[in-house]
């Protein structure tokens, strides 16, 4: 039993989902109000009724917001924020204070991290210890939001309103990591991951204890760069090229491999549109024009480590 | 092979600049289609897979409404304003800074950062002041390539700190793919060799923070007056 899960948290957000789209029906200058308005509030379903649904009617509803984001339903209201003198004005009226809301969230996090998996009574627990990183995260955001009320001064709707305005302006992409990864999960299901393995081992001289290292490392950064997730390509790569060949063959330290390969797989992750959101929804977020600029300050990065990382493992392996 | 035309799907779809939503779910459809699932069945896919991740997109959510508040009131200047007052910051020094602290925090297991609830209110502003602070107002593309280190920092710092921990996500997911083939391997030794790569990926951010200030000083010796921010 637990009293706090993380079921608790998603309903929240579904219910600030909902005040965006109760906000956009209301609001008549918003160039597609209906169709804006649907969006957002088959999210909140989603979020709020997800485990009551039936898993077909969740994806029937997906679609639904598939076909409104791609028919360019899904625009950010019209109503103007406030201007930068505004703003500054009021960094002038408050000051430091502006930054303890912020530090709230860390700060909770961390605490909640070490501290709440720990309480239970018997077999009671208070928050569900799987669970405590994303829980600590959901008390501290709303502890913040409050925090943030009281020390702007503001009207108690105001959090819901510039936290909407926030989500419109990142729109569909707010969706799009849920939706990669259930593309990754079809993948899998597929067995995409087995054909890759097998064509990269019948192609390469794998013979050589290095072309296995480099193909094995290869194929963890292409395929994380294909599905956007490391950790789904490190089963149908590691058990396809890595074990059988630098294990079994090659008598390497599995240990050294998966941690290294791991690693190889994450240069993938920060070279992919895919990796949504790592790479697309913060290019959103942060109102870059070049939806990948944060990918191009990446590469350079991703590929000295791949590089790195090969030698490494190479170096390694089959020394330890 | 036929399994494969949902990558190229993706890889056309995304060539041609359909909708990503859209590409996404097509590849997912026809690769579900190809591997001889119902249409009923990919959908019950579809929604078992995105009600699991809702996870990934509830903190933007749940932060949101906070951080649109503060900015609304200031805070992004207010942190630029601080800044300012550190004469040794540069853009550079500061992702660099973030990276670090981001690293060694997630190496013992404490996840601090967030691209919406510390990068965008404080990294970003924080990086670009610190620019402005030493030359004046910068050009449009010099702030979105501070911006888009700033990110990059997020994700150096998390990705290559992450894995020297022993109860997270990846390591876990290793041993487990390891029972499963009956091998036993320790989850301390696969964090211990997580190790060489953080230092690697440090010194690289080192790097690129480095390019990052030097590109900025050319950025503003080519500059015109005109579109400075």
């Amino acid at each position: 039993m637990t009293l706090i899960t993380v079921e608790a948290f998603y309903f929240i957000a579904g219910a600030v989902l909902a005040t965006v789209a109760v906000r956009i029906a209301g609001d008549p200058l918003h160039p597609r109000r209906w169709g804006a308005a649907a969006f957002w509030a088959l999210l909140a379903a989603v979020f709020i009724f997800g485990q009551v649904f039936p898993p077909m009617v969740v994806g029937y509803v997906v679609l639904a917001m598939v076909v409104l984001a791609a028919a360019g339903q899904v625009t950010p209201t019209r109503v103007a924020a406030a201007s930068q003198t505004e703003r500054a004005a009021e960094a002038e009226r408050l000051g430091n204070r502006l930054f303890w809301p912020a530090l709230i969230v860390p700060v909770v996090a961390l605490v909640g991290s070490l501290v709440l998996g720990r309480i239970h009574v018997g077999g009671f627990w208070f928050v569900d210890p799987r669970q405590v990183a994303l829980i600590s995260l959901g008390i501290g955001a709303l502890i913040a939001i409050d925090a943030a009320r009281r020390v702007t001064g503001a009207r108690t709707m105001a959090p819901a309103q510039e936290g909407g305005r926030l989500l419109q302006s990142i729109g569909w992409a707010l969706i799009l990591p849920q939706l990669l990864a259930a593309l990754g999960g079809i993948f899998h299901r597929a067995g995409v991951g087995v054909v890759v393995a097998d064509l990269v081992g019948r192609i390469l001289p794998t013979q050589i204890p290095f072309v296995a290292v480099a193909a094995y490392c290869l194929g963890m950064m292409l395929f994380t760069i294909c599905l956007g997730n490391a950790f789904a390509a490190f089963a149908v790569i590691t058990g396809g090229i890595g074990l059988p060949l630098i294990v079994q063959q090659h008598h390497g330290n599995p240990a050294i491999m998966a941690a290294i390969g791991m690693l190889s797989g994450y240069c993938g992750t920060l070279l992919t549109p895919m990796a949504a959101n790592f790479n697309l929804v913060p290019a959103l977020l942060l109102e870059l024009k070049d939806p990948h600029g944060v990918i191009k300050a990446q590469a350079p990065m991703a590929l000295v480590i791949f590089v790195a990382n090969v030698a490494l493992m190479y170096f390694c392996v089959y020394r330890f | 092979m036929i399994k494969l035309v949902g990558i190229l799907v993706v890889a056309v779809g995304f060539a041609l600049r359909f909708n990503t939503l859209l590409v996404v779910m097509a590849a997912g459809i026809v690769t579900g289609l190809v591997a001889g699932m119902s249409f009923n069945e990919i959908m019950t896919q579809f929604g078992k897979f995105f009600v699991e991740n809702r996870y990934m997109t509830m903190p933007v959510v749940l932060i949101a409404p906070m951080i649109g508040l503060l900015e609304r009131h200031g805070l992004q200047q207010r942190a630029e304003t601080l800044i300012r007052r550190l004469p040794a910051a540069t853009a550079g020094r500061v992702v660099l800074f973030y990276t670090g602290i981001r690293q060694i925090a997630i190496s013992l297991g404490v996840s601090i950062g967030g691209h919406a609830s510390v990068v965008r209110p404080l990294v970003a502003p924080m990086a670009v002041g610190a620019a402005r602070a030493h030359g004046g107002p910068l050009q449009e593309k010099t702030i979105e390539r501070i911006r888009a280190h700033a990110a990059a920092a997020e994700n150096m710092g998390n990705f290559f700190g992450e894995n020297i921990f022993v109860a997270v996500g990846a390591i876990l997911l290793m041993k487990g793919f390891f029972e499963s083939v009956q091998l036993e391997v320790g989850v301390w030794e696969m964090a211990r060799w997580g190790i060489p790569t953080a230092v690697v990926a440090f010194g690289v951010m080192a790097w690129r923070s480095r390019a990052l200030d030097r590109r900025i000083a050319r950025d503003r010796a080519e500059q015109g007056a005109e579109g400075l921010r």
